[in-house]
């Protein structure tokens, strides 16, 4: 390609990446990048109103395509401000590559104006990082970084490019691979482990598959669904595996872990073969460890082995990739007798009858576990939902009817406020001609509200459906159930004018009180070419249930009171 | 079989020599709550990579964790747990040259060394030898009252 400047190296590796859309904010640092993205016209980019909303925006094109995600900021502050977008990223394995300006390498160490070490700062939240040194490494750390980031366990990786390498000219060659001798991810399973862990299966009696994000991040979704269909073995889901199953599987229980329903917890509880592919054994997941799936041995399936033996010991430990595991064990099991596993099923499917994921509806006000159900009903299967982080979010986990992976984006790991709104700008993007709804709370939208310039200026028609209960939702309930009703900073009574903001920004605005209302709005918002707050006053106390009570046994449930009494 | 008491246990990193592998790697340690006995690094010769000798302690559990997790990095080459080892620390101690000079001569000899420098106020010796000895010698050393004595931190190697 010749020669040309850092900056220009910069684009032509983003262009070579296939990345069509990067989300940024300029400042002095990376200005020559800028000056070259003016004049491309590979890639168009997006001016986020925050650095923090840059990356989760990223950060939700990459979770709705699979594909890397790329956000560019300056030194100094904008970095730091990208930081909850790398650790929300990190946390959930997203494949990202952020680029940010960094001063001239001369000044590194003198505490130059904006000079930060992002290095220093990013390593912790990043899956690896890089401090370009020299214009001659560019290209090749450029390459790397989109290797790393999509490979193996995916993650984030920062390029910290100094200031005067962006100016410096040189030759520019794109490697077309990478070979980094001290990287090199396990994708193909122990051939004899997995021998061992079909055995194992067909010989238990009440097998369960637990199933978590890795398996989205795999694509593998098509392969779990032939797994538990060919062995009619119950499954259950993470929070960041919903949609792997579809609401409609017979075979699927449901979401386990603190706000899981009955029959996920109580068959994580009474399992004697865990088969885990791609979860991590969360604390949201497992509750109180030594309680967990206690009469079971554990098939572990992960392409980290870090993951693996890390909190529960394993007894069929395998490293891998999901899709290629499968592959390798699927045909193994043509001869399972499926009707080994019937009494189990028929358990399962009892505990499902006798305490369903339910809630109590109401005519007066309406319920958030309605309105999701609502969406549901209006447009289900077309939609991509988002998410923030509290009550909104387990309702929209428990109650939505998701039919796919990649159709459920949220922060799972880091549980980040904020998150919802630019994620669903970024996977709007990626996805133009589908609806994206961003289920978020009265509390988590005004952390990331400056984005409905960006949705305005850009015509990014999101709708934001604010579940309005005037608090802080969650930490509200854990002060009723565990605070005794102390509600310290959560009272969230003083409101902005929800409608009044987002018509302010250029979007348009919805007052919803009643079920009539929640119905127009939402048909009426399908068809704008806007993006919208519909600000859905629900009733202010309503709790999140099942819950298991932090470090307490997963079949210890406080229950709703819709329920036909204890088992 | 390991048992799953504190033990002390010793491993060796094998890194490609890059700036920020050394800091990559106590940031880790640092950020799960690993703790660091003794840390040694210098260059393997002729390659482009260094060896990281780390001593530390922990659970069998634990040290699993650890391992995987150094693995995980992408400058690190090689994790390994050390189990059969050949383990060697030096130190330097600084005596004033009014002590009895013939003893600390025979004590430092005792623990595979010797003196290495006599100057007109001090006298320097150096040892080198497996950790237990190394403190041994600190402890004997305690007579002759020591100005300095300086630590060089384990290497090892497996057998
Ligand atoms: C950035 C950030 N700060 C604080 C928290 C802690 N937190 C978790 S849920 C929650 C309340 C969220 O309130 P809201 O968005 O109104 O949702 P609701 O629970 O009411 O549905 C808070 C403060 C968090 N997860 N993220
Ligand atoms: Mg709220």
């Amino acid at each position: 390609m010749g020669q040309m400047s850092g900056a220009q190296m910069v684009c032509e590796a983003i262009i070579a990446e296939g990345v069509t859309t990067v989300f940024g904010y300029p400042g002095g640092a990376i200005m020559h990048v800028y000056d070259e993205i003016y004049k491309q016209e590979g890639f168009e980019h997006i001016l986020n109103r925050h650095e923090q909303a840059s990356v989760h925006a990223a950060d939700g094109y990459a979770r709705a395509t699979g594909e890397v995600g790329v956000a560019m900021v300056t030194s100094g502050p904008g970095f730091t401000n990208a930081v909850t977008g790398l650790a929300t990223a990190y946390m959930d394995s997203i494949p990202l590559v952020v680029i940010s300006g960094q001063v001239p390498l001369s000044l590194i160490g003198t505490d130059g104006f904006q000079e930060i070490d992002a290095v220093g700062i990013s390593r912790p939240c990043t899956k690896h990082n890089f401090l370009v040194r020299t214009l001659e490494e560019l290209p090749r750390v450029l390459k790397e970084a989109f290797y790393i980031a999509r490979s193996g366990r995916p993650g984030p990786v920062l390029v910290d490019v100094p200031k005067d390498i962006t100016v410096d000219i040189g030759e520019f060659i794109y490697p077309d691979s990478v070979d980094i001798p001290t990287y090199k991810p396990t994708y193909k399973g122990n051939k004899k482990q997995i021998e061992k862990a079909v055995e194992a299966i067909k010989s238990a009696k009440k097998p369960l598959l637990y199933i978590g994000g890795g398996v989205v991040l795999s694509n593998a979704y098509e392969l779990v669904r032939e797994l538990a269909e060919k062995t009619q073995i119950p499954a259950v889901e993470t929070l960041m595996a919903r949609g792997v199953m579809g609401a409609k599987n017979p075979l699927l229980l449901g979401m386990l872990g603190m706000h899981g329903n009955y029959s996920s917890n109580m068959a994580m509880s009474e399992t004697d073969l865990v088969i885990s592919l791609g979860a991590r054994f969360d604390d949201r997941v497992t509750g109180k460890l030594s309680e967990f799936a206690k009469y079971a041995d554990i098939i572990h399936v992960d392409i980290d082995a870090a993951n693996i033996g890390k909190l529960v010991d394993v007894d069929y430990p395998i490293v891998g990739d999901i899709t290629e595991v499968l592959q390798a064990m699927l045909p193994q099991l043509d001869d399972v007798d499926t009707d080994r596993y019937e009494a189990w099923r028929n358990i399962l499917n009892r505990y499902d009858e006798l305490h369903p994921q339910s809630y109590v509806d109401s005519d007066e006000v309406i319920k958030p576990q309605w309105a999701i159900e609502r969406i549901g009903e209006l447009i289900g299967e077309d939609a991509i939902i988002t998410s923030d982080v509290g009550q909104h979010q387990m309702w929209a986990a428990q109650h939505y009817p998701f039919d796919r992976p990649r159709q459920w984006i949220n922060s799972g790991g880091l549980g980040t406020m904020g998150f919802g709104f630019p994620a669903a700008l970024g996977v709007k993007r990626a996805f133009p001609e589908k609806t994206v709804v961003n289920v978020t709370g009265d509390g988590s939208i005004l952390m990331n509200m400056q984005e409905l310039v960006t949705a305005a200026e850009y015509k990014i028609p999101v709708i934001n459906m604010i579940l309005n209960n005037h608090f802080l939702g969650m930490v509200r309930q854990w002060q009723t159930f565990f605070y005794e009703k102390r509600y310290s900073e959560t009272d969230l009574s003083f409101q902005p004018n929800f409608k009044a903001l987002a018509e302010a920004c250029g979007g348009i605005g919805y007052d919803v009180t009643t079920k009539a209302e929640f119905d127009a709005a939402i048909k009426d918002a399908i068809k704008q070419d806007k993006v919208c707050f519909m600000n859905v006053q629900t009733n202010r106390f309503e709790d999140v249930l099942p819950m298991v009570p932090s470090g307490g046994a997963l079949f210890n449930m406080m229950l709703p009171q819709t329920t036909k009494g204890d088992a | 079989m390991k048992t799953n008491v504190n033990e002390r246990r010793v491993i060796s990193v094998i890194v490609m020599n890059e700036s920020s592998v050394l800091s990559r790697i106590t940031s880790l340690f640092a950020a799960r709550g690993y703790n660091i006995e003794s840390l040694t690094v210098a260059p393997i010769p002729d390659s482009d990579m260094s060896h990281i000798t780390i001593a530390t302690k922990g659970s069998s559990r634990l040290m699993e964790q650890v391992t995987k997790q150094l693995h995980k990095l992408i400058p690190v080459y090689k994790v390994i747990e050390h189990e059969e080892m050949v383990e060697k620390e030096m130190v330097l101690a600084k005596f004033p040259i009014a002590e009895n000079l013939a003893d600390i001569s025979v004590l430092s000899a005792a623990y595979n060394g010797g003196v290495v420098n006599v100057g007109t106020e001090m006298i320097i010796v150096m040892v080198a030898d497996e950790p237990k000895r190394v403190k041994h010698f600190i402890e004997a050393a305690q007579r002759y009252n020591p100005c300095e004595i300086v630590r060089g931190g384990v290497v090892a190697i497996e057998r």
